[in-house]
């Protein structure tokens, strides 16, 4: 069977657009699918549109966001066929990638896949956050990069992670600031991460830009509660509050909307369908998969770039990109090993630096053990409704991973997939025998990963009929 | 509860509508932003306790945006872009929600 592209890329954010950028120039055809309409990625999101038609969203999302119109026009001028509004379903293990695109599905093949699909932020699964009016600090950037949309009224923001404090900072600049943010962060933490201060002033830069945000927040009068604890959303139908212990005392704020955010996990799922090796990262308290130094995954053909290897941000996954495709080159045919060892080099040195700043930021916001093992009550199965309970009692029986959990109490078998709950089941799991999450593995993932019309399968079935491609 | 940070000079408005009532929204706009914006937040109930959920991550994860668009089930709003006419309903019940 002839390959379509020497190089379908999957995911266009900075991982995917350095890589199909550099791709292009070594002269490979390269295919940069992604299911959004416009490319950027979950940082860039919506930089085309952004700017000139919007300068008070573009003010408020600051000079960070601005990078990616670089890489975007980068793309653009490349000899890359960039297909947007392109839903990846399934990829098989002789690379063919199957995607929904306008109505229809389509298949494509390519002698390599690079999997740039990047991160999604960690569920936090505490009392109430199913209610409406509780949404992920991530959810409300999102509205703010594609549809200029503030909150109005009473936001509380809660949880841990740079993007906590920068979306923070985000709305005081738009002029909406958070009627308070609560942190997890336990005190004891700043002491632990001090250990790895010195490798992160390496990549200073973002230091300083964490005591900017800071300062941002305290100069417009938010209320910051630090060493925040036992976070519950209350209300009936709707949230209205934020519950949680500080200092040894009981706490509630008044909120119209609570977002909450505990940092940012690999998404898994296409280099979980592929059957790919995964190993528990410690450091990061998430699942990622085994890559080597070009970011080959155990797949003959298939590589990984950006936050969907291991979290290391944006700068972190242009280079990925970068060095990910001079692997790629070489393998193909492209570049001699001479040849990719130098052009690698720079970007290589770089990601290196930019990285460097990882063990402290992964100490300061390691998840606290509420949101990892949450009490027995919490739902944590969004889509089923299977609590932490209920998990933990099919532990006690016997169920020795989330697979078996999955047919016990059919966690993880709603429409998402369990992309939600997956992460946290692992947990709970591996807490309840004594294990750990790498020990008892991973749901199993299957295609389609999303759902598919029933007009979309029968189409599919004729062209595999009529042998078309 | 969501307001824009500014008229979209270049945006062009999109009119659909959502239990039957008429939302104006602007081009490119998610449905899930568009309803967030129109005071909207809860747009499915689950299909076994049957209760109200909003979207949650925006970014096409946690399918608590599910919606039925012109009869088709299980949408999801946060990755759907809005088009004129569109008619949107709550989804509840159990019927498909599964992948
Ligand atoms: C909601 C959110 C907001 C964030 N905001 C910031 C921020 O403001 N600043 C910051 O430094 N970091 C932010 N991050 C962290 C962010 O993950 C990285 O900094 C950066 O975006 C990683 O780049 P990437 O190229 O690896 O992946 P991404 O930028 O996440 O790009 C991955 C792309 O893959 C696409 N994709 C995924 N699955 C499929 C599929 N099945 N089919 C087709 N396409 C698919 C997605 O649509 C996306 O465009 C954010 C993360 C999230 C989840
Ligand atoms: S809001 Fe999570 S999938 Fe749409």
């Amino acid at each position: 069977m002839t390959a379509d592209y020497d190089l379908a890329i999957i995911g266009a954010g900075p991982a995917g657009l350095a890589a199909a950028g550099l791709a292009a120039e070594l002269g490979l055809t390269v295919a940069l699918l992604d299911e959004q309409e416009r490319p950027g990625g979950q940082i860039y999101r919506a930089i085309e549109t952004v700017g000139a038609s919007r300068p008070l969203a573009a003010k408020a999302l600051g000079p960070d966001y601005e990078r990616g119109r670089g890489l975007v026009d980068a793309m653009r001028a490349a000899r890359v066929d960039y297909l947007p509004g392109a839903v990846v379903w399934n990829v098989s293990r002789e690379l063919a990638v199957n995607f929904s695109r306008q109505g229809g599905s389509r298949e494509i093949r390519a002698r390599h896949v690079l999997v740039a699909t990047g991160a999604m932020e960690r569920p936090v699964p505490v009392p109430g956050w199913t209610r409406p009016g509780v949404m992920t600090v991530g959810a409300l950037q999102i509205m703010l990069k594609t549809s200029g949309l503030v909150a109005d009224g009473r936001v509380v923001l809660a949880g841990s992670g740079p993007l906590l404090l920068l979306l923070a900072s985000q709305y005081v600049e738009a002029g909406a600031p958070p009627a308070a943010v609560v942190e997890t962060v336990p005190r004891a933490r700043y002491v632990e991460a001090l250990a790895h201060l010195p490798k992160a002033l390496r990549a200073a830069g973002y230091l300083a830009k964490g005591v900017r945000l800071m300062r941002t927040l305290a100069r417009a009068g938010v209320p910051v509660y630090r060493g925040a604890s036992d976070l519950s959303v209350e209300g009936g139908e709707r949230a209205t509050g934020l519950a949680f212990r500080q200092g040894g005392r009981e706490r509630r704020v008044e909120a119209d909307l609570v977002a909450l955010h505990q940092g940012v996990v690999p998404n898994q799922q296409i280099t979980r369908l592929l059957g790919c090796n995964h190993v528990f990262d410690d450091g990061q308290r998430c699942f990622r998969p085994v890559l080597d130094d070009w970011f080959a995954t155990s797949l003959d053909g298939v590589s990984v770039a950006g936050d969907g290897g291991g979290i290391g941000g944006a700068v972190a996954a242009e280079h990925a990109g970068r060095v990910a495709v001079c692997g790629i080159a070489h393998r193909l045919g492209a570049l001699s090993e001479p040849e990719r060892d130098a052009r690698a080099a720079p970007s290589r040195a770089a990601l290196d630096r930019d990285l460097a700043v990882r063990p402290f930021l992964e100490t300061l916001y390691r998840p606290p053990r509420e949101v990892l093992e949450p009490a027995d009550d919490v739902l944590v199965c969004r889509c089923e409704e299977v609590t932490a309970g209920a998990v933990r009692g099919a532990a006690a029986l016997g169920c020795p991973g989330p697979n078996q959990a999955k047919s016990f109490l059919r966690c993880g078998m709603g429409p998402c997939q369990g992309r939600v709950c997956g992460p946290v089941v692992s947990e709970i799991i591996a807490d309840a025998l004594g294990s750990d999450p790498g020990a008892v593995g991973y749901y199993r993932i299957r295609p389609p990963l999303k759902p598919l019309t029933l007009g979309e399968l029968a189409a599919l079935d004729t062209d595999t009929e009529s042998g078309a491609a | 509860m969501f307001r824009r940070l500014e008229e979209d000079a270049g945006r062009a408005p999109v009119r659909f509508r959502f239990e039957g009532r008429e939302i104006e929204a602007y081009e490119g706009d998610t449905l899930a932003a568009a309803l967030a914006a129109a005071g909207a937040l809860s747009l499915r109930d689950t299909p076994v306790s049957g209760a109200p959920r909003a979207p949650y991550c925006m970014m096409g994860v946690c399918f608590d945006c599910l919606v039925e668009v012109d009869g088709r089930k299980n949408c999801q709003a946060c990755m759907t872009v809005v088009e004129p006419g569109m008619e949107v309903r709550r989804q509840t019940g159990g019927d498909g929600a599964e992948a």
